[in-house]
């Protein structure tokens, strides 16, 4: 039992914006003060500090075949970062890739407890599992890719949707998956014949489908299903110039139906194929702003090293041709692709400082902080710790004006950034952080301190310096447990793996069979993750 | 009375075949059918009789024997954990959290075998794909200093040259087949075209092939005992095929050269990529040793040779490798998980195992048992344990074992190791 009072409490979902609450704790959960024996309680003085519900991250990449690619072919990353053992902590290493242990530890260090792993194969599920579980204290989930899957693109050119819907519920529960992905749809798929897609309407070689229909499919079973979250979209055209254009129109075409599109400062581009990069933030974020259908986050640059990694094959060979730098390839039979690509993003480059300038004129641009979020896409844009430095950026336009200052000088030739003054206040920051990313994710008991939320609690100190502010929380707690003091870790605790079990008809079953003879070399019995690989399991329900 | 478990996943090699169909009766494995020789003799001949575990060549109850492993380990100053790749990924956890509580280095088979390959992705990158890619897309495939037909049996025809995919219909006729070794091996009879490379020219004959790849003209007549107009027609074929795979072995990681082979092929298949799709696969050797690469990555950053001695993971290769640390004599102990450096490891080195105290966990006796302080006759992964393994391709499957567990595991004895290690 715990109690943490006086605090000056930013809950967005519950209406409180800085008021001053007690916040009473008891079997992991917020209970009413009456169900707590104020006697035994431990009890938190929060007097004058910050209290908000703990980081909920809406896309990262932090377990799985893709990740541990990156970090084992990246020594030079983890040599100079590293995290000495205690006597209840493990050791780890790794800057923009770190191991699974240390990758807990940073997030709860810096308030999050909750994350979901971007993108996942179906095939390879069982290995994220395996590295979620490694993962310590935080809730976490995984985002199944299905954007190239052979056997949702059959059912499509047989106009067969139900046929296609059953399968994606199965498939989820199969791999114990939480959300539909979906990573430049079609293009993965022509990838594998050294080609791509570059608009909506072209054709999956081999299948007759397009990127249109894949989207427009995979929404639709989305509500069928009742999921707890949307589709995760990662569009096609990734990083091209102009690509603000192709955006739009994938908005346009979900036609109302409710998306999120991740990382959008990488498809927010102006300027036209092939010329010279450009903001087109305003582009993108008038036609969010004008669809309430669609949440988005970020991905914001964060000068510095990273690594790229995605499901986007065709996206990872061009980054590999474009920086030379050393290239991982990994194609997925029936399935999927992915690559991974180490990256440095400098002030001083032009194509950088043009991507940075995107993003945070998307955060200024999009009206609604329900419907955009913060994120690196990390590792893509940036490591997830660097969430502190963007979180004061927002808050400070003086602090941006500064880093516009040392950017590339003809990055700044006609953006608007400049000009725009808004500034986040804390109630924001705690929406496009927390509540806002649990909405979105349809987790009801994360994002907010109502009775019968989960107790995931972070409490600052109210310093001048918001990065300094967010990248050490004086408490965060953990269900019910107090797990970080002064910014320091003080008990590991294993964390949860959401997941979701929608029914299906169990006719598909043949189906599943069939295509298993004629595209797997694995048996369709040992292909579904078992209950074994989750022993901190829990279903979250559908509608 | 006899029972049939089907789909059974065999832990021999890392194809991890998992189509076996076992037959139990009275206990015992009686028939196993669609393994290849290899798989068929680990599952016939593994004996589940519960065994003590051993002290000094005595028998004792476990308890005993864990706290006889778990003494050794607190007393030593640098100790060493070994092996790894023969056991499920379940215990592999345990033995990273045991070295990182010890401060002890930890090493795997991958080591003395594709460490290499390791060192080259790391220098860079490695375009690949799994097995089923193979099996659905490719028409061209290139084995390059391995033999499946001895080392992974069943690979041939369950997924690179036979097997009839979504592309390739008609299964072998639909692929060419290229062997390169240093003599004709059981692999190149099955070869539309077998070069034979001159031993420790393979980073020659590759270097060349990369340039003939883009175009170069190549003055000198043969290279590495190849002529050059046979890897032209060999460079136009790469070129020209709709998805090309390279698979490769010891014949580039253990000869001269190393990773730099290793880099020079991965370099090669990756520029190919301007022309048409190519991927490489590494056949990777023991049943799980993909997955103690995955574990030890994700668990300490580095795939191999990591030493936990300063309280954080460090990389070195040749430096906390097991054979080099033993050679240098700088191990004080030794805990040998599922391997059998004794049979396999330079003189200098195996010796030491028998200066120093060691400990092994094995379902078998082997040389290095017979050396050991502390013998754990532990269950055999796959067989009557279940747990976790990585194929080659980086595709994970769950073991589905045929008799039931009686004997403690590997993960068991291990966490019961990690339960005892002192503070400090």
């Amino acid at each position: 039992m715990l109690g943490i009072l006086n605090g000056r409490v930013y809950d967005p979902l519950n209406g409180l914006n800085g008021e001053v609450r007690d916040i009473w704790v008891k079997d992991g959960r917020i209970v009413p003060p009456e169900e707590v024996d104020r006697e035994r309680a431990e009890i938190l003085d929060a007097t004058g500090l910050v209290v908000m519900p703990g980081g909920v991250d809406i896309h990262s990449h932090i377990a799985g075949a893709k990740v541990n690619a990156g970090r084992k072919f990246r020594p030079e990353d983890h040599r100079d970062h590293t995290r000495t053992r205690t006597a209840f902590t493990r050791s780890g290493s790794g800057y923009t890739v770190p191991t699974t242990h240390l990758t807990g530890y940073l997030y709860v260090e810096m308030g999050y407890t909750t994350v979901m792993e971007a993108a996942t194969a179906p095939l390879v599920a069982r290995h994220t599992h395996e590295e979620l579980e490694d993962i310590p204290i935080l809730d976490k989930g995984a985002f199944i890719t299905m954007g190239n899957n052979h056997f949702i693109m059959r059912c499509i050119r047989e106009g067969d949707r139900d046929k296609a819907r059953d399968y994606v519920a199965w498939l989820l529960s199969a791999a114990r998956g939480y959300a539909i992905k979906i990573v430049n749809p079609g293009g993965v798929e022509n990838w594998k014949w050294g080609r791509n897609v570059s608009r909506l309407d072209d054709e999956v070689i081999g299948f007759g489908v397009t990127p249109r229909q894949i989207l427009t499919t995979l929404a639709w079973i989305n509500d069928e299903l009742g999921l707890p979250h949307v589709p995760h979209i990662h569009g096609i055209n990734l990083g091209q110039p102009g690509n603000a254009r192709t955006m739009v129109e994938t908005i346009e075409a979900l036609e109302g139906r409710r998306a999120h599109f991740c990382h959008l400062q990488f498809f927010s581009y102006g300027g036209e194929p092939g010329k010279r990069l450009r903001s087109g933030a305003a582009e993108v974020a008038r036609a969010v702003n004008e669809h309430p259908n669609v949440t988005v986050d970020v991905g914001q640059i964060i000068f510095g090293e990273a690594t790229t990694m995605t499901s986007d094959g065709p996206l990872q060979y061009r980054l590999h041709r474009l920086t030379g730098n050393k290239w991982l390839n990994d194609d997925v039979e029936g399935e999927t692709g992915g690559g991974v690509v180490p990256m440095h993003y400098r002030r001083k480059n032009l194509i950088s400082a043009v991507q940075w300038i995107t993003g945070m004129e998307l955060f200024l641009l999009i009206a609604d902080p329900w419907r955009v979020f913060l994120t690196t896409d990390h590792p893509n844009a940036g490591p997830f710790f660097a969430y502190p430095q963007v979180i004061k950026l927002l808050i400070d336009r003086d602090a941006r004006a500064e880093v516009l200052e040392g950017l590339h000088p003809k990055a700044r030739e006609g953006a608007l950034l400049p000009e725009l003054d808004r500034e986040y206040s804390l109630y924001e920051i705690a929406i496009i952080t927390r509540a806002g990313t649990a909405r979105a994710l349809g987790l009801k008991n994360k994002g907010h301190l109502g009775v019968g939320a989960d107790a995931d609690v972070t409490i600052y100190a109210d310093l001048e310096d918001k990065e300094a502010m967010f990248a050490h929380p004086r408490y965060v707690i953990k269900g019910g447990e107090i797990v970080v003091h002064d910014g320091r870790l003080v008990r590991e605790r294993p964390g949860r793996t959401l997941y979701v079990a929608p029914p299906y008809d169990p006719g598909i079953e043949a189906a599943i069979r069939d295509h298993f003879e004629r595209t797997y070399v694995i048996a369709s019995d040992n292909y579904p993750v078992q209950d074994e690989y989750l022993p901190h399991g829990e279903v979250v329900p559908c509608a | 009375m006899s029972t049939i478990v089907e789909n059974v996943v065999c832990p021999f090699c890392g194809c991890l075949c998992d189509d076996l169909a076992v037959e139990v009766e009275e206990g015992r494995v009686a028939r196993v059918r669609r393994a290849c020789a290899n798989g068929r003799g680990l599952f016939a001949h593994y004996d589940p009789t519960p065994q003590r575990p051993t002290v000094d060549g005595r028998e004792v109850d476990w308890e005993e024997a864990i706290a006889e492993a778990a003494r050794i380990l607190n007393e030593a100053d640098s100790p060493l954990i070994y092996g790894l790749s023969s056991m499920a990924t379940e215990a592999q956890r345990k033995a990273v959290e045991l070295a990182d509580r010890l401060g002890a280095m930890i090493d795997t088979t991958s080591s003395v075998c594709h460490g290499p390959t390791g060192l080259a992705m790391q220098a860079v990158g490695e375009p690949t794909c799994t097995l089923g890619e193979v099996r659905n897309r490719a028409d061209l495939l290139i084995f390059w200093g391995c033999n499946p037909a001895v080392s992974h049996v069943r690979h041939f025809t369950r997924y690179s040259v036979t097997p009839k995919g979504m592309l390739t219909p008609k299964g072998r006729r639909d692929r060419t087949v290229v062997v390169v070794d240093v003599r004709p091996t059981a692999s190149a009879r099955a070869a539309d075209l077998f070069l034979q490379v001159q031993p420790g020219a393979d980073f020659e004959v590759l270097t060349v092939l990369r340039a003939l790849v883009q175009g170069k003209t190549v003055e000198v007549e043969t290279v590495g005992g190849i002529p050059t107009a046979r890897l032209q027609e060999l460079a136009e074929r790469m070129k020209t095929c709709r998805f090309g795979v390279a698979f490769m072995g010891m014949g580039l990681t253990q000869t001269g050269g190393r990773d730099l082979n290793v880099s020079e092929l991965f370099t090669l298949v990756a520029e190919l990529n301007q022309y048409t799709r190519f991927s490489v696969i590494p056949m990777r050797g023991h049943g799980n040793v993909a997955g103690a690469d995955q574990v030890l990555t994700w668990q300490s950053g580095y795939p191999f040779g990591v030493s936990f001695a300063r309280g954080y993971p460090r990389y070195g290769p040749g430096e906390f490798t097991a054979v080099d640390v033993l050679a240098r004599g700088e191990a004080d102990a030794a805990l040998i998980l599922a391997s059998d450096p004794m049979a396999h490891f330079p003189g200098a080195a195996a010796r030491q195992l028998e200066c120093i105290p060691t400990i092994v966990l094995d379902p078998m006796p082997s040389l290095t048992t017979r050396v050991a302080r502390v013998v754990f006759p532990t269950a055999c992964y796959g067989v009557d344990a279940a747990g976790t393994a990585y194929r080659m391709d980086g595709v994970p499957i769950r073991f589905r074992p045929v008799l039931p567990l009686v004997r403690p595991t590997d993960e068991h004895v291990l966490s019961e190791i990690v339960a005892r290690v002192l503070p400090g």
